[in-house]
């Protein structure tokens, strides 16, 4: 009977993703005891907890959109990063003006943020017109935008770092007065909350999973496969751009080189972790955000224990294959095998 | 039949990309006439700048034909430089064991990834990504600082001029000058040719292609997938090993930040040269004429001379974009045919 339960909380889809980041997370218990300490500090709640999720939003809104990208089309969104550096770049020179550096808004704050969302979702369309309708692959339909990005963002802020130093830009970035949560995480819930419900609540959720498993035969039974892998880019052009502007409105600049640096990585990462599959078909966004709090909570745990940054790649390394092999078919494979010759013995 | 037409298809994108090559060098041999664009010599530039490249395509494309991607090869890159240049200037060791060093390296690195994609059946962008972190973290572990080399064995190895025997110009003093390439090149295209008779003509080369193309079938016709696979990546690691080595000839010195992006050249180069993602369709040569291209982009933009930075990057997108859509509309027409 204790065994039957013990199998059913285990064979849980989310079970493996939420016992890796449980176990990233307890590893602090012993190498950084005030790992869990929170405490108030003029009205904000300070911590590494605090710090990873607060870190890790700009990650969960991507992973979002990757996820759903790559369940209808079973390929990749590598620009991500670079949609949030020209989001960020079209914002900050929207508000300066077309100043490097401003102390006023030139034009109103909603102004800025609207263009950056539309450029976000422009960019977005254009990988998803790529994908769609040319039937060029994921990988390398985006790897224009991965190419360009950068460059578009440095051609708008004329290669140098635009700077907004009005205190309302930073809101988003850091906190609204009087609530102890971090903005970034609030958006963050509101993205994935959205998202669920959409799914949930309309037939999208399970057409992108019939797209992402036959596109063939969801065609003839009727859904536009065309558009849905239309839509799932131009959302996830809509996260990046999102996150584009989070990213900026923590250092309250736009710096076209580093906004968003490896950001695709980190996202196409989280949606694996999370026991998602790159090959399409279905799909956990609940999966792909714990995977991307896993990502966060194990790089803050690196710095917490003092490894220097262009370190931390290694360990992260070490982990992430460790994470993934756990999930891996070949691994529970050989857990079975183990336990027949186990039956075996005993028999 | 199925089988004959994806033969046919890969030809015919290997033959969209020959021709836009030379359609792209001739337009660069017009426009930029004056200053010797068309030259031997800078035609052999094409690819002694890109020697590294090329062996690493050889790489990517075989491991895309299996249907997998390996994107730490610029990490790898970085790595193989920096163990390098540490080995023969901290580490005082001669530039032949480095040498050696690094390719078992390369084989020891093609293995794990390998391993992990073929016998534990984890997604090969996955695998690959945290060898990409690992590599990278590695490069920096050995040294945070730039290194360059002066090691006078691997000096030599960088500056052996081979002059060939035809194609040169007389300069103004009445000098024959011949064009010359070096070593790496050489190495290079050895390895090309190796691959492309590996690929079509030995019975691995015809199982990696069954792999990538079906492999349920490539498994009840009895093949080993996870063999097969296991050595498409240790093959693949071993070219990573030569290509560092060549890059390192190139650029002769190691630091962190060396060879970023350099995957992402490599998986253009193979897709423009007509490999799919998908697996199952490639070829080397077209990864070579892809590795040209993306050379004559870059050319271009020398010899354009007045770009800022930003503008590189923009062009090079939007010749990537032109060309890929070209490719894609001409293959949508054919198949309707």
């Amino acid at each position: 009977m204790k065994n039957d339960t013990f199998k059913k909380i285990t064979s849980q889809r989310l079970f493996l993703p939420i016992f890796c980041l449980a176990l990233v997370l307890l590893v602090n218990i012993l190498t950084t005891p005030n790992f869990f300490a929170i405490e108030v500090r003029d009205g904000m709640l300070y911590g590494y907890i605090i710090d990873i999720i607060n870190r890790a939003s700009e990650l969960v809104i991507l992973a979002v959109g990757m996820t759903l990208v790559v369940s209808a089309s079973a390929g990749t969104d590598i620009s991500v990063g670079a949609i949030m550096a020209v989001s960020a770049a079209v914002c900050c020179n929207i508000l300066t003006g077309g100043e490097r550096a401003a102390t006023v808004y030139a034009n109103p704050l909603i102004l800025g943020f609207i263009a950056a969302i539309v450029v976000g979702i422009a960019i977005g369309c254009f990988n998803g017109f790529l994908v769609a309708k040319l039937n060029i692959q994921p990988m390398v339909a985006t790897l224009i935008m991965f190419t360009a990005g950068r460059g578009i963002a440095q051609l708008i802020t004329d290669g140098q770092i635009t700077y907004v130093r009005v205190d309302s830009y930073r809101t988003l970035g850091a906190s609204i007065p009087g609530i102890p949560v971090p903005t970034p995480f609030i958006v963050a819930m509101i993205v994935v909350a959205v998202t669920a419900l959409l799914l949930k609540k309309t037939a999208l959720g399970m057409y992108i999973q019939a797209v992402g498993i036959n596109k063939k035969s969801s065609r003839l039974v009727g859904i536009k496969a065309i558009m849905i892998i239309f839509l799932t880019y131009a959302y996830c052009g809509f996260c990046s751009g999102l996150s584009g502007l989070i990213a900026s409105s923590r250092i309250y600049s736009a710096d076209a080189n580093n906004i968003g640096l490896n950001m695709e990585l980190d996202a196409i990462l989280a949606v694996a972790i999370g026991g998602n599959s790159l090959g399409g078909g279905k799909f956990s966004i609940a999966g792909s955000v714990i995977g991307a709090y896993t990502i966060q909570a194990l790089t803050t745990t690196l710095y917490a224990m003092h490894v220097s940054s262009d370190q931390v790649p290694v360990y992260k390394a070490i982990v992430v294959v460790i994470i993934v092999a756990l999930q891996s078919p070949g691994f529970a494979r050989w857990r079975k095998s183990l336990a027949q010759k186990k039956v075996k013995e005993a028999a | 039949m199925k089988n004959k037409m994806k033969l046919n298809q890969t030809s015919f994108l290997l033959l969209i990309t020959i021709v836009l090559f030379f359609a792209m060098y001739g337009i660069g041999c017009v426009l930029f006439s004056t200053q010797g664009f068309g030259k031997t010599q800078n035609f052999l530039n094409l690819f002694i700048s890109n020697a590294g490249l090329i062996v690493i395509g050889i790489g990517m494309t075989v491991v895309m034909i299996t249907g997998g991607i390996d994107i730490s090869v610029g990490s790898f890159v970085a790595m193989g430089c920096m163990m390098l240049a540490w080995m023969m200037e901290k580490g005082g060791i001669g530039a032949v064991p480095a040498v050696l060093i690094v390719l078992a390296t390369g084989i020891v690195f093609g293995l794990v990834q390998g391993f992990l994609v073929a016998y534990m059946d984890i997604q090969p962008f996955i695998v690959t990504l945290a060898g990409m972190f690992f590599a990278r973290g590695m490069t920096a572990i050995i040294s945070k600082d730039m290194i360059s080399i002066t090691n006078a064995t691997f000096m030599a190895w960088a500056k052996a001029k081979i002059y060939l025997p035809f194609g040169g110009y007389v300069n103004k003093k009445g000098v024959m000058i011949y064009p010359y390439i070096y070593p790496t090149v050489v190495i290079a295209l050895l390895l090309l040719v190796a691959a492309f008779i590996m690929l079509r003509y030995t019975k691995f080369g015809r199982s990696i292609y069954a792999v990538g193309g079906n492999e349920q079938s490539a498994l009840m016709l009895g093949l080993n997938v996870r063999k097969v696979k296991l050595k498409a990546y240790v093959l693949d690691g071993f070219l990573c090993g030569v290509g560092s080595i060549l890059f390192c000839l190139n650029t002769l010195g190691g630091f962190v930040e060396q060879a970023k992006g350099f995957e992402m050249d490599a998986i253009a180069s193979s897709v423009i040269g007509g490999t799919l993602l998908t697996g199952g369709v490639g070829n080397v040569i077209g990864t070579l004429f892809g590795v040209l291209i993306k050379a004559t982009i870059e050319a271009f933009i020398t010899f354009q001379g007045t770009l800022s930075s930003w503008w590189t990057r923009i062009t090079i997108a939007a010749l990537l974009c032109f060309f890929i859509v070209l490719q894609s509309i001409l293959a949508m027409i054919k198949k309707k045919k």
